[in-house]
C-alpha cells in the first residue's frame, strides 16, 4: 500500500477578490522508503502540497491518505498528535531550538511529544546522532556549529521518533552547493538504513536530480513525474 | 512537568536582562507591600497596645446610656452593686477573661490652693487595674514608691500637672459634687505623673476607688465601668458578642436592657485609623496586583512575539497546544516566583537592617516608640501567593495565543 496517496488534490486561497488555486487537482502515490523531491518554480504550489502531507494545512478538495489514515478532515489537536507520532520535518532553515543542546534538540520529540522511557531515549538519541554523523557534537548548542551540522541535526531530530515519512521543503536552499549534496546523500543513507521515506521540494538545479521520483509542479498542476535511480 | 519548566527556565535565561528587570518589578511590588503591611501592622499594633494595655483594656462595660452621656461622667448612671454583682458572675464564668477592673469615674475641682481647675478621674484598685491595663506604670512618672497607687495618693495628668506647677509629693485638694449635690473635699498627695494618651480618657487622673467613694459619699459598691482585659486579643469579637449575649438576659425593671458591652474599637476614635491602614493597604495590595499584571504580561507577550519561528517548530513536529501553552505559562509562573522570592528576601534583610539600626516614631504624648516591622507568616505567604497566581494570569492570553498559533504562519514569520 502506498505510504502517501493523493486524489485530485485541490487547494486554493482567496486572495483579495481574486482565488488562487495554489495546488490544482494532483494525483499522485509514494511508496514507502521512496526518495522522491518535488521541484517546479517559485509559486508551482511544491510548500503548499508539502504542508498538505504534513497535516500542517488541510485541502479545499480531493482525498489525501498517509500511513493509511485520511488526513483531509483533522483537527488540530488531531493533525499535531498524528504529525508527531508519523511524520518528521526538516526546515529551510533549520529551525534548531536555541536554547537546547544539540543532543537535547534530538532528543525533544521523544522526551515533548512521545513519551520514551530515558534509557531507551538515550539509546536511541545516541544511535541517530552517530548516524547522522554528530556523535562527538551532542554537547554544542546550535549557534556553536555549522549550516551544514546544524542540517544534520535537523535530520536526526527528524529521524529520532521513527517516523515513516520525512518532509522536508528547501533543506538546501540555505547551504553551499557541496553541503547541500551531503545533506541529501545522508538523506538517502538514512533511507537505506532506516527505511524511512524521504520528500523534499527544491527548485536549486543543484540537487533537483539527486532524488529517485522527480515530481514536477507548475502553477499548482503536476507536470511530470519521472522515476529513475538518483545520482548521489 | 520538570521538563517543561526546564525549557522556561532556560527561556528566561536567554533574555537574562529582561527577565531580571520584570523579577525586579515584581520584587519592588512584592517588597514595597511586605515593608508597607509591615510597618503599619507594627504601628497598629503598637497603637492598640497602648490604647488598649495602657488605658481602655480590650471591652469596657457600663450601665445602659452611660457611655452617651460620658462627657459630663454622670454618677446617676453608674451601675449599681447588684448590677456589678452580676457582671462580676458573668466576667468569671468566661475562660477568656484574663483579668478585670471596676472603675469610679466622676469630675472634680483640682485646688492647689493657690489655683482651682477641673479634674477627671479614675477610682481604681490599684492591683486590679494593673492587671487589666499592664502597660499603665509604663505611663507613670516620677513616682518613688512601689506599686501604682496608694490610698491617700492621686495621680495627675501631666498637662495638668504642668499647668498648676505642681509635683510628685505635693499635696492638693479634691473637691466633688456627691449625686444629691452637697459638697466633699478632701487632701490627696501627688504620687505620681499620668503621660497623656490620645483619645478619650487619655488625659484622667487616677486615685484610690475607696478614697473616690468617700470623696463622693458613695456606701455602696457601685461604679461606672468594668473594664476588661481578654487572654488574646483575637478572642475580641467571640468574647464580646458571647458577653453581650449573657449581659442581655440580665433586665431590668420594665424589661429594659440593664447594660451596654463595648470593645476598645468602639471607644476610641484611633479605630477609624487602624481602619483606614486596613484600606489603604488594600489598596496597596492592588495596585501591587496591576503592577505584576502588566509586567508579566508585557514580557510574555514579547516573548511570543519574538519566538513565533520556534513556536511554529515545535508545533509542526507534534508538540500539542497544551504542552505549548504549559511551557509559556510556567515561564510567567517562574518569573512571578522569582520575583517574589527575591521580594521576600530583600525584605527580611530590611527587617534585619531595622533590627540593628531602629526607627523611633512618636504618637500623641508618646516619644520614642520603636518600629518593628511586624508581618505574620501566613501574610508573606499569601502575598507571595497571590503574586504567583497573578504571574500565572497574566501569561494566559498571550499563552493561549501562541498554544493556538497555526504552524504554518508561525513558521513562514520572519
Ligand atoms: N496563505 C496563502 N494565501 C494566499 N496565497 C497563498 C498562500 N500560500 C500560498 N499562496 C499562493 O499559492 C501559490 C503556491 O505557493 P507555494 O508557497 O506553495 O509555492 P512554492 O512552489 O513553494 O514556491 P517557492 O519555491 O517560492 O517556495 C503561490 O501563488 C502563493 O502566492
Ligand atoms: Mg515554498
Amino acid at each position: 500500500m502506498a505510504l502517501v496517496e493523493a486524489r485530485d488534490l485541490h487547494k486554493s486561497y482567496q486572495d483579495g477578490t481574486t482565488v488562487v488555486h495554489a495546488v490544482d487537482g494532483v494525483s499522485f502515490a509514494i511508496e514507502p522508503g521512496s526518495l522522491v523531491s518535488f521541484v517546479g518554480p517559485s509559486g508551482s504550489g511544491k510548500s503548499t502540497l508539502l504542508n498538505m502531507i504534513g497535516c500542517l494545512d488541510r485541502p479545499s478538495s480531493g482525498s489525501l491518505t498517509v500511513a493509511g489514515q485520511d488526513v483531509s478532515r483533522l483537527t488540530p489537536r488531531e493533525s499535531a498528535r498524528f504529525r508527531g507520532q508519523h511524520i518528521g520535518f526538516i526546515f529551510q532553515d533549520f529551525n534548531l531550538i536555541p536554547i537546547l543542546t544539540v543532543y537535547e534538540n534530538i532528543e525533544y520529540p521523544l522526551l515533548m511529544v512521545q513519551n520514551w522511557a530515558p534509557e531507551r531515549r538515550r539509546r536511541q538519541v545516541e544511535t541517530v546522532l552517530a548516524a547522522v554523523g554528530m556523535a562527538d557534537q551532542g554537547h554544542k548548542y546550535p549557534q556553536q556549529i555549522s549550516g551544514g551540522q546544524k542540517q544534520r541535526v535537523a535530520v536526526a531530530r527528524a529521524l529520532v521518533s521513527q517516523a515513516q515519512l520525512v518532509l522536508a521543503d528547501e533543506p538546501t536552499a540555505n547551504l553551499d552547493k557541496a553541503t547541500a549534496l551531503q545533506i541529501i546523500a545522508l538523506m538517502k543513507r538514512m533511507r537505506d538504513d532506516f527505511g524511512t521515506t524521504f520528500i523534499f521540494s527544491t527548485h536549486d538545479p543543484k540537487i533537483v536530480g539527486t532524488a529517485e521520483i522527480i515530481l514536477t509542479l507548475e502553477d499548482g498542476r503536476l507536470v511530470s513525474a519521472e522515476g529513475h535511480g538518483g545520482t548521489p | 512537568m520538570k521538563k517543561i519548566l526546564t525549557i522556561a527556565f532556560r527561556n528566561l535565561r536567554r533574555y537574562r536582562r529582561r527577565t531580571l528587570l520584570t523579577a525586579s518589578l515584581v520584587m519592588l511590588g512584592v517588597l514595597s507591600v511586605l515593608l508597607f503591611t509591615s510597618v503599619t501592622g507594627s504601628f497598629k499594633q503598637m497603637m492598640i497596645g497602648q490604647i488598649t494595655d495602657a488605658m481602655l483594656g480590650h471591652i469596657q462595660i457600663h450601665q445602659k446610656g452611660f457611655l452617651a452621656a460620658i462627657d459630663t461622667l454622670p454618677l446617676n448612671r453608674n451601675l449599681k452593686d447588684t448590677q456589678v454583682d452580676k457582671v462580676r458572675a458573668v466576667l468569671d464564668n468566661s475562660d477568656a477573661v484574663a483579668a478585670y477592673s471596676t472603675r469610679l469615674k466622676f469630675g472634680a475641682m483640682f485646688s492647689t490652693f493657690a489655683e482651682t481647675t477641673n479634674i477627671r478621674l479614675n477610682g481604681v484598685d490599684p492591683d486590679r487595674e494593673l492587671q487589666t491595663v499592664p502597660l499603665l506604670g509604663d505611663r507613670i512618672s516620677g513616682r518613688d514608691k512601689p506599686g501604682l497607687l496608694a490610698k491617700g495618693e492621686i495621680l495627675v495628668p501631666k498637662l495638668l500637672a504642668t499647668g498648676m506647677k505642681v509635683g510628685v509629693g505635693d499635696t492638693v485638694v479634691l473637691v466633688a459634687t456627691n449625686k444629691d449635690g452637697s459638697v466633699n473635699g478632701q487632701n490627696f498627695v501627688i504620687g505620681g505623673i499620668v503621660e497623656a494618651l490620645s483619645g478619650p480618657g487619655g488625659r484622667d487622673g487616677y486615685i484610690h476607688i475607696e478614697d473616690a467613694r468617700s470623696l463622693l459619699r458613695i456606701e455602696t459598691d457601685e461604679v461606672s465601668e468594668v473594664a476588661v482585659r481578654l487572654s488574646d486579643i483575637g478572642l475580641l469579637k467571640n468574647t464580646t458578642a458571647t458577653l453581650a449575649k449573657e449581659l442581655a438576659t440580665l433586665r431590668g425593671k420594665e424589661d429594659k436592657p440593664l447594660f451596654e458591652i463595648h470593645s476598645w474599637q468602639e471607644l476610641t476614635p484611633f479605630f477609624n485609623i487602624v481602619k483606614m491602614i486596613d484600606v489603604m493597604t488594600f489598596f496597596i495590595k492592588i495596585m501591587l496586583v496591576a503592577i505584576v499584571l502588566v509586567s508579566i504580561m508585557n514580557v510574555m507577550v514579547m516573548a511570543v512575539y519574538e519566538r513565533i519561528n520556534e513556536i511554529g517548530t515545535i508545533a509542526a513536529i507534534g508538540t500539542g497546544p497544551g504542552k505549548i501553552m504549559a511551557l509559556f505559562l510556567s515561564e510567567g509562573l517562574l518569573l512571578g516566583i522569582i520575583g517574589a522570592a527575591l521580594g521576600i528576601v530583600v525584605f527580611l534583610a530590611a527587617v534585619a537592617v531595622l533590627n540593628v539600626v531602629p526607627i523611633s516614631f512618636d504618637f500623641g504624648q508618646q516619644k520614642g516608640l520603636l518600629l518593628e516591622p511586624a508581618i505574620s507568616f501566613a501574610e508573606i505567604v499569601s502575598i507571595s501567593l497571590i503574586v504567583v497566581a497573578i504571574s500565572v494570569l497574566g501569561s494566559l492570553q498571550p499563552a493561549w495565543k501562541a498554544a493556538t498559533m497555526d504552524p504554518i504562519t508561525a513558521l513562514r514569520h520572519v
